[in-house]
């Protein structure tokens, strides 16, 4: 696979790998996506906007250039925005590769960030010493103003172009909590909304603080996801309770919509409205409980996103989804092409637990 | 007995987030006091810091954010602070508006610049901001609390009145966009207004015609209390329509 290099949300000669439940694999322009869309189903997409969340700055106490990704926070309350959890890079930008940049000076628990109108403190090193907990010195006004103007969207070497916040916002964008773009969602434009509604599936969204997707340390790295806080509005929970009780299909728009529904689900893949946070990491041990089907990104094996493709297929079919998106020269990162896989077992796992629910 | 219909209506914005554009003089400050007085959340922005933080000094519930909608690179920033505000929106007000040439000017003496200005502040400004929310307003729409955009229009729209070109013809455009919009998107819920205040005692029309007489001028609050009834009945409209498409089996 070779990286979209280009910050361009839905190209026209754009790939989709399409997986069936019989394993069955079909290559479609991704201009087809809403047929694969029946009545009766219910896709869902993560409807958070992308921060700015990119902070070049310094660090007084050693004298440094520094740059703060902001990466994780406790809930999606608007008024608690003055903590965050951060990653701290050394000096320079996204031009240069993570892996390549320098380290950031030794900081320490109470040392200052300014970043550029913005002050924060460090409050605690959190067990790795570029992943700290900052809060910011601001009212949560002027926090906001102070990342809408100063901070950029955070951005990978392989994008050239700098990106603008409309770059990395979805067409369907709402809340700014994302830390790096939800973007599977990419894909989905107004008219496909209107498509999908013509062909008697339904629309909805949940919202989930998608995290960073890599820092170029691979002790970090191996860290990820983090926690990441979501929250599901009334209309979805009961649009996936009408769904389920119609065996319709639960599709979810990227990983991050597969994380909430499924930290989320109860017995019998049961939802409830309302916040959490998303701790749970997927991968082939997981069990889906709500989730039928998912439209993702293409992902580089050893990622967490590819990770949790093996909640969908088996070793075996993890290879063979690999081996074609390499063949036919797929396009990965988050601008790249698209794969929609099916998850086979589900529906009668899940009748099972509601069965087994009834009768308890 | 017989409702009032404007306590009727009143019941409608408690607690629904309103986002207002130039939103510190004139019509706008006008349509931040009444949607306040109503129980809306309101955040309003402007392009000068001192006017925002008068106004948010005299409305501590309300939220300033300074940005110019004619301006691409404002926008995002704006649309950001809106939802980090309001945690999602349920009605926008493009209100700020430029007059075009100041003193008003024939089109055939009307910069290329000054027209520009004119259209990016009333076309391309509330169609980028009405896109950047989109998404918070069909996740209302989807809550059922309806969501409506109201592009603030003018006769001047309609009419062609001589020396109002810029202005005329920019409001014209902004007035045809609502109304497909709002053909577009009636199926996800969003609905758009495109409403002509009337002749006002603003900062706007002192500009436009300064030797108006004031007592035939509308008062910016009357033509408020106006707008915001317009947007309380196609709210109560939509809950009802929605009440009848849920109860249809």
């Amino acid at each position: 696979m070779t990286a979209a290099h280009l910050p361009i949300q839905r190209p026209r000669q754009a790939k989709l790998l399409v997986i069936d439940e019989q394993e069955q694999f079909r290559h479609w322009p991704r201009s087809r996506l809403v047929d694969l869309f029946r009545s009766g189903d219910l896709v869902i997409a993560n409807d958070a906007a992308t921060l700015p969340a990119s902070l070049a700055g310094e660090h007084p106490r050693s004298g440094s250039l520094i740059e703060v990704r902001l990466a994780g926070r406790d809930s999606l309350d608007t008024n608690d925005i003055r903590h965050w959890t951060a990653v701290v890079f050394g000096a320079g930008d996204f031009r240069m590769r993570t892996e390549d940049r320098p380290p950031p000076p030794r900081v320490v628990t109470g040392d200052k960030f300014v970043l550029g109108p913005l002050h924060a403190t460090v409050e605690r090193i959190l067990g790795h010493p570029r992943l700290v907990r900052l809060v910011f010195e601001e009212s949560s006004r002027e926090i906001l103003e102070g990342l809408a103007r100063h901070g950029r969207p955070i951005q990978y070497s392989h994008v050239r172009p700098s990106l603008a916040l409309w770059d990395v916002w979805t067409p369907i964008a709402g809340p700014p909590v994302a830390f790096e773009a939800p973007s599977a969602g990419f894909a989905l434009n107004w008219h496909s909304l209107s498509s999908l509604k013509d062909r008697g599936a339904r629309f909805a969204t949940i919202t989930h603080a998608s995290g960073i997707s890599s820092t170029g340390d691979p002790q970090l790295d191996a860290r990820l996801p983090f926690d990441e806080p979501y929250y599901i509005p009334p209309s979805t929970a009961s649009a996936i309770r009408d769904t389920q009780m119609r065996n319709g299909r639960v599709i979810a728009i990227g990983t991050s919509v597969v994380r909430t529904l499924e930290a989320a689900a109860g017995v019998g893949g049961s939802v409830q409205a309302g916040q959490g946070v998303a701790i749970q990491r997927i991968g082939s041990g997981s069990r889906l409980r709500v989730v039928d089907a998912m439209l993702s990104g293409t992902h580089e094996p050893g990622t967490s996103h590819h990770e949790l493709l093996r909640a969908f297929l088996d070793d075996e079919g993890l290879a063979h989804l690999d081996g074609e998106l390499n063949l036919r020269d797929y396009r990965t990162h988050e601008f790249g092409d698209s794969v929609f896989v099916e998850h086979v077992q589900q529906p009668s796992v899940r009748q099972f637990e509601q069965n087994r629910s009834h009768l308890n | 007995m017989l409702e009032n219909p404007t306590n009727h209506h009143r019941n409608h914005f408690r607690g629904l987030r309103a986002a207002i554009t130039g939103g510190t003089s004139g019509l706008g400050l006008a349509l931040v006091r009444e949607l306040l007085a109503r129980g809306a959340r309101v955040a309003f922005v402007a392009r000068g810091r001192d006017g925002v933080e008068r106004v948010e000094h005299g409305y501590p519930e309300s939220y300033g954010i300074v940005g110019d909608v004619s301006k691409k690179t404002d926008i995002h920033p704006i649309a950001m602070q809106v939802m980090g505000m309001l945690g999602g929106l349920d009605v926008l007000i493009n209100n700020a508006s430029d007059l075009g040439p100041v003193p008003l000017a024939m089109l055939a003496d009307t910069d290329c610049e000054e027209l520009e200005r004119a259209f990016a502040t009333n076309v391309l400004g509330p169609f980028r901001l009405t896109k950047a929310l989109l998404g918070a307003l069909g996740s209302s729409a989807r809550e059922g609390f309806g969501a409506v955009v109201l592009n603030i229009s003018s006769d001047a729209a309609i009419n062609a009145y001589p020396r109002w070109g810029a202005y005329g013809a920019s409001k014209a455009a902004l007035h045809h966009l609502s109304r497909i919009w709002n053909e577009e998107l009636a199926s996800q819920g969003i609905a758009f207004l495109s409403l002509d205040p009337g002749d006002m005692d603003t900062p706007t029309h002192a500009a436009a015609v300064p030797d108006a007489d004031l007592a035939s001028l509308k008062r910016p609050e009357i033509a408020a209390v106006e707008l915001v009834d317009a947007i309380g009945n196609l709210l109560s409209f939509m809950k009802s329509e929605r009440i009848a498409e849920e109860a249809t089996p």
